[in-house]
């Protein structure tokens, strides 16, 4: 065996896909018409084949389709693929960076100060736990727009884990590092990013990976709910029409996007990791 | 009257506890001259991270004051440079930017190549050279990471540098180099250093004067004895000093016996909460060459020794 294991898990991957595929395939396969079809199925245009989750190939042929034209726009039902990622990638980024900008600093002000911690905890121990959909109705009731509401659903999913990575990080920069920044005589603002920043900065960006994560997950509801645009919108509106197979391939999408999100913050974790 | 240059006034830490106060140590007094090299000896917990922390301004006393060049030391400051039992490095930084990290707080108008010009030359000093200059602290090893902080406390040339049992960590043999180093670095220099160690034998080897704390709680700073042995010294050839044996059997005869003696008559109730009071200065080197009762050694032999 001179393979190394990267090279051997990719090839059982691989086999791994064929076999499902292959399985899949098969169960889809369209039973022999033993009995003539009713009037009435015939009038459903088969109905028989339309209970039949659609086989790969045709999510395949369809995917090639659409993303050979991604960003087509012919009206407000019918968009290309890019053009519904892109509305959805927007708002998240949108609303996730929000909420870093409050959440990266408030950690710190909580992560510094125990009476801060103290005194904040209770509304972040309430506060967290509801679920972002929840909040829904009272963005829409207040702020009156679906496209804010949704970043603000985003926003406000994505802010627990920063915010409270980033205290902990903060936290739990060694003591020893503060005093070599007091015995250097460094003022509050140079200690903060000369020293607890970097010293913080690999659990902060766990924090902010486990956000986006959230916050992907999250936008494809809160646009099921608003409607209008985005992927979330799009795959209900493809149940609607009944098009299972586009239903597919947006559910691959949105897998597809969520996972270079989480690489990227993943890449950027690694930037700024540090051994002891 | 003559103006120490560190002057360390009735210091004394104490936690309060469930029935009363955990006196750790009470009433030190010492002080150090500038250019002089004075370390400090005693069993562990007595108190010798916290004396040196509160020198550095890291921590608060309970009672006393400490004068560095006249002035009350309040808080950390550049002029007082410290180097930690851990290294305390910058993990994220280089060798040479935990130096530069150092420098550019010392010197905020150098340009960037003095900094670095600087920072390298101190750790070239300390025999950091061939690429290790680059490599993050959790790449080298542990002498060579206790050099670089080494570098950096040398680099801000501080007026005072305050080393807490820098070699506690290390093997014998890079302990010795490093010592060597720090020999030299000295004679350079002439740093004053006030240094915490375990070991007798560095003590001897680096010391001009060595502070002797009796063990805790109420703990004091009992004797400073005279190292009173020719520089520049080499540690093969010390140990025949006819000096060194007598500085020797006297320090390891304190820290096996009289640390725990002094410890128990400080503790009796009639001595407690004693006066401030001035370590007894002995000299064990001149008294065994002269043969004669220890006497309270002169500024003019101070400097001798310190060839300055
Ligand atoms: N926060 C604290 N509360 C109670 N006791 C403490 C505290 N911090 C340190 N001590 C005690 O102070 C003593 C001196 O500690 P330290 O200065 O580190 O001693 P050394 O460096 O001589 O070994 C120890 O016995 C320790 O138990
Ligand atoms: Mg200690």
């Amino acid at each position: 065996m001179i393979q190394s294991t990267g090279i051997r898990a990719a090839l059982l991957s691989m086999v791994l896909l064929v076999i499902s595929l292959g399985l899949w395939e098969l169960s889809s396969f369209k039973p022999e018409a033993t009995e003539a079809v009713s009037e009435y199925e015939l009038l459903m245009g088969g109905a028989d084949q339309e209970a039949r989750v659609p086989p790969p190939s045709d999510v395949l042929r369809l995917a090639w389709t659409e993303l050979s034209n991604p960003f087509y726009d012919a009206g407000p039902n019918d968009k290309g693929i890019g053009i519904q990622l892109g509305y959805s990638i927007y708002r998240v980024l949108a609303g996730f960076s929000l909420a870093a900008l409050i959440a990266i600093p408030v950690g710190f002000l909580i992560g510094m100060s125990p009476l801060m911690y103290k005194a904040l905890n209770p509304f972040i121990q309430v506060l967290r736990p509801i679920s972002p959909l929840a909040w829904m109705p009272l963005a829409l009731f207040i702020i009156k727009d679906s496209e804010t509401s949704s970043i603000f659903v985003i926003f406000i999913c994505s802010i627990w884990p920063m915010l409270i990575n980033t205290a902990f990080g903060v936290a739990s920069v060694r003591k020893d590092w503060v005093n070599v920044a007091r015995t250097h005589e460094l003022n509050a603002f140079q200690t903060a990013f000369q020293v607890i920043l970097p010293a913080a900065a690999p659990t902060i960006l766990t924090g902010m990976r486990i956000s986006i994560g959230i916050a992907w997950l999250v936008i494809v509801a809160a646009e099921m709910l608003v409607g209008g645009t985005g992927i979330g919108y799009y795959v209900w509106n493809e149940w609607n029409n009944l098009d299972l197979t586009s239903v597919i391939f947006s559910i691959l999408m949105i897998g597809v996007v969520g996972m270079l999100l989480d690489m990227a913050l993943a890449t950027a974790t690694r930037a700024v990791q540090y051994q002891e | 009257m003559h103006q120490h240059f560190l002057e360390v006034k009735g210091l004394g830490k104490r936690f309060p506890g469930k029935d009363g106060d955990l006196v750790v140590f009470e009433n030190a007094s010492f002080s150090l001259e500038r250019g002089e090299f004075v370390c400090i000896i005693g069993h562990s917990g007595c108190g010798k991270s916290t004396i040196l922390n509160v020198l550095a301004g890291l921590d608060r006393p309970s009672e006393g004051e400490v004068y560095m060049a006249g002035r009350e030391v309040r808080g950390p400051s550049l002029e007082r440079g410290v180097v930690f039992q851990n290294y305390s490095l910058l993990p994220w930084r280089s060798s040479l930017s935990n130096v530069t990290f150092g420098v550019r707080a010392r010197r905020p108008g150098w340009s960037k190549a003095q900094v670095r010009e600087h920072s390298l030359r101190y750790l070239h000093m300390v025999g950091l050279k061939d690429g290790a200059e680059h490599r993050k602290p959790a790449q080298l090893s542990g002498g060579m990471r206790q050099r670089v902080s080494i570098a950096r406390a040398f680099a801000t040339e501080p007026e005072l540098l305050l080393l807490d049992e820098p070699f506690g960590a290390l093997d014998a043999l890079t302990r010795g180099t490093i010592q060597d180093e720090l020999l030299k670095v000295c004679a350079e220099t002439h740093q004053t250093v006030f240094m915490i160690t375990h070991d007798v034998d560095e003590a001897i080897l680096l010391a001009d004067r060595v502070l002797l704390m009796t063990n805790g709680p109420h703990a004091r700073v009992a004797e400073s004895v005279r190292v009173s042995i020719e520089r520049p010294r080499d540690r093969t050839t010390i140990v025949h000093d006819p000096a060194y044996y007598p500085i020797r059997n006297h320090l390891v005869d304190f820290l096996v016996t009289r640390s725990r003696e002094l410890a128990d008559r400080a503790r009796l109730p009639e001595a407690s909460g004693g006066d401030p009071m001035e370590p007894l200065e002995v000299d064990p080197g001149a008294d065994a060459r002269a043969g004669e009762p220890s006497l309270p050694p002169q500024h003019g032999r101070l400097m001798a020794v310190n060839g300055n």
